[in-house]
């Protein structure tokens, strides 16, 4: 009885293969783009654990210099002898072969346990390891790239990517150093010791941080891909919802029939779940597969911008993992229920003499639209009241949330309002069929329509956003590299000589002096510069107290970055404390993208009076721009300078919005793709609409309009329908970009761009959103153009 | 002449073979001539209308209508005939759903380009509609259905007008009346009709009856 049931179930999706296609190519696509946010995701967090995980970092503490700097190598001599379990590690960057590679040198003999590495096994490892061979250990893709380098190189998984493991000694010769950055503290310390305080009172014990800077950091732009992976996932939803929707309907007859023989409620109901699951597998398995091509093809976009913005060392190559591929069907599988559910609900309470419909399916979507506008006028102000009283990353993507499903739910009323109107205001008798005709397709359209107006919404939100963005990034970059050349020196010898070098050829020499120093808690880079035009006239201030730049140059006041004050809560006037006995009052604000972490200037006197050893290294050179490369060839002909010391204005300018582009590249790829499942859903629509259209049809040939004339017509629909819905998408996604721009980006980033409107875009949009409603109606169009007579009579026999 | 049938065959192909569902149907219409084709199901009376009507087109022989073969006519060409000359009523109504009451009505006159404000106001209190202008054709009874699809060809005051089992969804008293009306209207507008049933009773109604049986006239 079962399996005959269940063969007869299956029956349906026999004689309609395109409608099964649909549901599985649906179900495949939002799994595959969720899947694929998800293994990006995976790849990078596991990067970031991995990177956390080195040398016990999130589980060992260790001892720095309270001043920041490097400390003298003896001094781990001194704490051995005095019976502290301390292990020594250098840490410094590099470029080699064109790769920025960090030299992490360690001593394996003093480790603890925890920190133990990375792939070295057995003696003859460790003796290749300390030995004057300096076996140096690298994740295998930095192995590679540094293949030609002549290091002794080891590939391990258990490296991160663009890190160099060494032996201390190694890396001191590699590093041109003799001291240590740090020590390891070993978990369990012989008890008596003389206290810390007392042997070393200029190291501090810093905490183990279990979740580690990066991922901390880089959790807004994962937040924000997984936003992207779900918005893409309930479009691609739309399109299942939709067709199985219309697949339960059309099965009602055959369901009456089965119960009517017999067999019970509960085991169709049962039927039809198993059916539903075998989809969901079906689905979920292409979906993952997709999303692993999704995610392999935009991962090594998504590790530079990683790299870009926080310095994140993720690979480029795609590990498959179990979590995601798991997490990838499950969400198949509940996508597919929550798709199923409605249908089975009204199957469960169908009675058994209920009447096969064919038009209930759309009349039965009519009654949920009306459902659906109340709950977009519950959604719409809370979306409102949100964004006015909410605080938060989450207070923004719950206000986006609610912005884009209230608006969605509420699109088929507007449609309906202005199709309404529209038939008003017709004048022949045609214009009149075909406005009062959209109006009544809307309801069996509206799925679709949802998931287009989701898609262009985010992309106009999205597109306003990145191109705010790169406009107001643009310009800052122009602003804040004002100066043509920055150089650096290897040593402060070769600095002095580059000064006195310089005196004579360029227009001024800046320098630039950095420290780190702790602010609230928090690491802040702290910067000393000089009293410059360069500065007066250029530097990007958001916000500026009277005499600004006269009371930085005077030592009197600071600049702060506006990460440092929006996360810092800081106000103009507030006084902060640099270092004991040295505190400045905030004097002005800058805008500071795409660094992630607090920033602050103060006068260059200033600075040196109380950090005098700080290095003098670094300088910015103002020359007049034609002069700029026969002064960049002098200076490396003179001093001998690598590549890597001497930067061009425009060179860094080209690698900042390259590096730019390449973060919103993704975001622009998932944008496209999920335009794409719009359209396919739109496609997926009208195709098993289509033999429904020909009843209604049929009538309007029968008194006299070719088939030719009806294929322009539900051409000329379509495209209106889709035209609509982007003029109803376009302020939603203005409002988007501007949530995005004011609330998530400060939130994420911390900083607030000005909002530029472009209406080129939409225009480009607009065009494009009609291309995928042409191109999805192009199929079912040249069918009736190319419909036979014959099939038009069916529709008035089959009504016998 | 209205309309002249000679020697009309029509087939169709099936699994089991080619059915021949018209062998050789002759008849003559004069314009305003009423005609009932009586027949049993399956006996070629739909297929017989659907020829006439232009929607579909005969396997061999002539139909003129005014004078001209309705094979040698084009899609456009056939539309036209439909939209102006030619009136068809179906069994299912076959009104426009997404319309109301009052624009299905003027429909089909709009699209001929010949609607007659006063004649469709005349049409709707003859057919006892005016109390549902403004509604929607699912929230009409059968019987209404059917009287909105007759005035909407009868607002064209087309040349010829096909029903094709016209009161087969309604009961007999609502068919009755239904027949008794469209009849009076027709004269009216002096159409010529042809009235496609498989009721006696009610083809008696009319003065000249031909019976189709196996695709053949008597």
């Amino acid at each position: 009885m079962i399996s005959a049931g269940f063969c007869a179930l299956l029956s349906h999706w026999r004689a309609r293969p395109l409608q099964l296609a649909t549901v599985i190519v649906g179900l495949a696509l939002a799994t595959g783009l969720w899947t694929g946010v998800q293994a990006i995701n995976s790849e990078a967090r596991s990067s970031y654990s991995r990177a956390a995980a080195v040398l016990g970092q999130n589980t060992l503490e260790r001892l720095e210099a309270a001043d920041g700097r490097p400390i003298a190598a003896d001094r781990f001599v001194d704490l051995r002898r005095a019976g502290w379990l301390v292990s020594p590690v250098v840490e410094g960057s590099l470029r080699l072969e064109q790769e920025r590679v960090r030299v992490i040198g360690i001593d394996v003999f003093t480790l603890p346990q925890g920190a133990a590495p990375l792939g070295l096994s057995g003696n003859d490892d460790i003796a290749a390891f300390t030995s004057g061979d300096g076996l140096i250990l690298a994740h295998p893709e930095t192995a590679a790239a540094l293949a030609d380098s002549g290091l002794a190189l080891r590939g391990s998984l258990r490296v991160t990517p663009g890190d160099l493991m060494a032996d201390i000694a190694t890396a001191w010769t590699m590093l041109e150093r003799q001291d240590v950055d740090y020590f390891l503290l070993a978990p369990r310390q012989p008890a008596g010791l003389a206290p810390l305080a007392q042997i070393a009172p200029d190291l501090k014990r810093v905490a183990p941080d279990p979740q580690g800077d990066v991922a901390r950091l880089a959790d807004s732009f994962h937040l924000n891909l997984t936003a992207f992976g779900l918005l893409s996932f309930a479009v691609g939803l739309f399109i299942v919802h939709a067709t199985v929707g219309l697949a339960f309907e059309q099965r009602r007859a055959m369901i009456r029939t089965l119960r009517a023989l017999g067999l019970p409620n509960r085991t169709v109901i049962l039927l039809l779940l198993v059916e539903t699951l075998l989809l969901a597998l079906v689905a979920g398995l292409l979906g993952v597969a997709l999303g692993y091509g999704i995610a392999a093809l935009l991962l090594p976009d998504v590790a530079a911008t990683l790299a870009g913005l926080y310095g994140a060392s993720v690979p480029g190559s795609l590990t498959l993992r179990p979590d995601w591929m798991l997490t990838g069907l499950a969400i198949a599988f509940a996508g597919a229920l929550i798709a199923v559910g409605q249908g089975i609900w009204r199957i469960a309470r169908m009675p058994l003499l209920a009447p096969a419909q064919p038009r209930a399916w759309a009349m039965a979507n009519l009654k949920t639209s009306r459902w659906s506008t109340l709950a977009a006028l519950v959604l719409l102000p809370a979306a409102l009241i949100t964004a006015w009283l909410g605080s938060g990353l989450w207070a923004g993507f719950a206000t986006l949330g609610a912005l884009l499903l209230g608006t969605a739910l509420l699109l088929p009323a507007l449609l309906i309002a202005i199709l309404t109107l529209g038939a008003r205001n017709a004048r022949s008798a045609m214009a009149e069929w075909v406005w009062a005709d959209m109006r009544q397709q809307v309801p069996s359209l509206s799925l679709a329509l949802m998931a287009l107006m989701l898609a262009l919404a985010a992309n106009v939100g999205v597109g306003t956003m990145v191109s705010s963005f790169r406009d107001t990034f643009t310009g800052w970059l122009d602003q804040r590299l004002a100066s043509e050349l920055y150089v650096s020196a290897d040593n402060e010898v070769q600095a002095e000589a580059m000064r006195a070098f310089l005196a004579g050829r360029a227009d001024a020499v800046l320098p630039i002096r950095e420290t780190e120093i702790e602010i609230g808690g928090l690491p802040v880079s702290l910067y000393g510069i000089v009293d410059h035009a360069t500065y007066r006239d250029n530097w990007p201030l958001l916000q500026s107290a009277e005499n600004v730049w006269d009371r930085v140059a005077a030592g009197d006041g600071a600049l702060i970055n506006e990460q440092l004050f929006r996360r810092g809560g800081h106000e103009l006037g507030e006084r902060l404390t640099l270092s004991p006995g040295w505190s400045q009052e905030i004097v002005g604000v800058y805008s500071d993208y795409g660094n992630p972490s607090g920033q602050m200037i103060v006068s260059h006197d200033a600075l040196m009076g109380f950090f005098p050893d700080i290095a003098k290294l670094r300088h910015a050179v103002r020359v007049a721009p034609e002069e700029a490369r026969a002064l960049t060839e002098a200076l490396t002909g003179e001093f001998g300078l690598a590549p890597g010391n001497i930067l061009n204005q425009a060179d860094v300018k080209r690698f900042s919005l390259d590096v730019f582009d390449r973060t919103f590249l993704v975001t622009g790829a998932l944008n496209t793709l999920t335009l794409g499942i719009a359209g396919f859903a739109i496609l997926a629509n009208l195709l098993t609409l289509s033999s429904m259209r020909l009843s209604q049809l049929a009538p309007v040939w029968a008194v006299g309009t070719t088939r030719v004339t009806l294929a322009r017509l539900e051409m000329l629909r379509t495209l209106a329908l889709a035209a609509l819905t982007f003029l109803v998408a376009l302020p939603v996604g203005l409002v988007l970009a501007w949530v995005l721009l004011a609330i998530v980006n400060v939130e994420a980033f911390g900083w607030r761009l000005p909002m530029f409107v472009y209406p080129g875009q939409w225009l480009r949009l607009l065009v494009l959103a009609l291309v995928a409603a042409g191109l999805a109606a192009a199929i079912p169009v040249w069918r009736l153009a190319r419909t036979r007579p014959a099939r038009f009579l069916k529709v008035f026999a089959h009504e016998r | 002449m209205l309309l002249a049938l000679r020697d009309v065959r029509k087939s169709f192909k099936t699994e089991e073979g080619p059915v021949n569902v018209l062998k050789g149907v002759s008849l003559q219409l004069d314009a305003g001539q009423p005609l009932a084709l009586t027949g049993e199901s399956g006996s070629g009376k739909s297929t017989l209308l659907h020829l006439i009507a232009g929607l579909d087109t005969p396997d061999s022989g002539e139909i003129r209508f005014d004078g001209d073969d309705i094979a040698r006519l084009d899609d456009p060409q056939l539309a036209a005939l439909r939209r102006g000359r030619i009136g068809l009523v179906f069994q299912q109504f076959n009104l426009i759903p997404s319309l109301t009451v009052a624009q299905n009505l003027a429909f089909h006159a709009r699209l001929a380009g010949r609607l007659d404000r006063d004649w469709t106001a005349h049409l709707t209190d003859r057919l006892g509609l005016s109390a549902c202008l403004h509604r929607y054709p699912e929230q009409l009874s059968g019987g209404q259905q059917q009287r909105v699809a007759i005035g909407r060809t009868l607002a064209v005051r087309p040349d010829l007008i096909l029903a094709d089992e016209p009161t087969g969804n309604l009961d007999e008293d609502t068919g009755d009346t239904v027949i008794e009306l469209m009849l009076q209207l027709v004269a009216d507008v002096r159409a010529g009709f042809i009235l496609v049933t498989h009721s006696i009773r009610l083809a008696g109604l009319l003065e000249r009856r031909l019976h189709l049986t196996h695709g053949r006239l008597q």
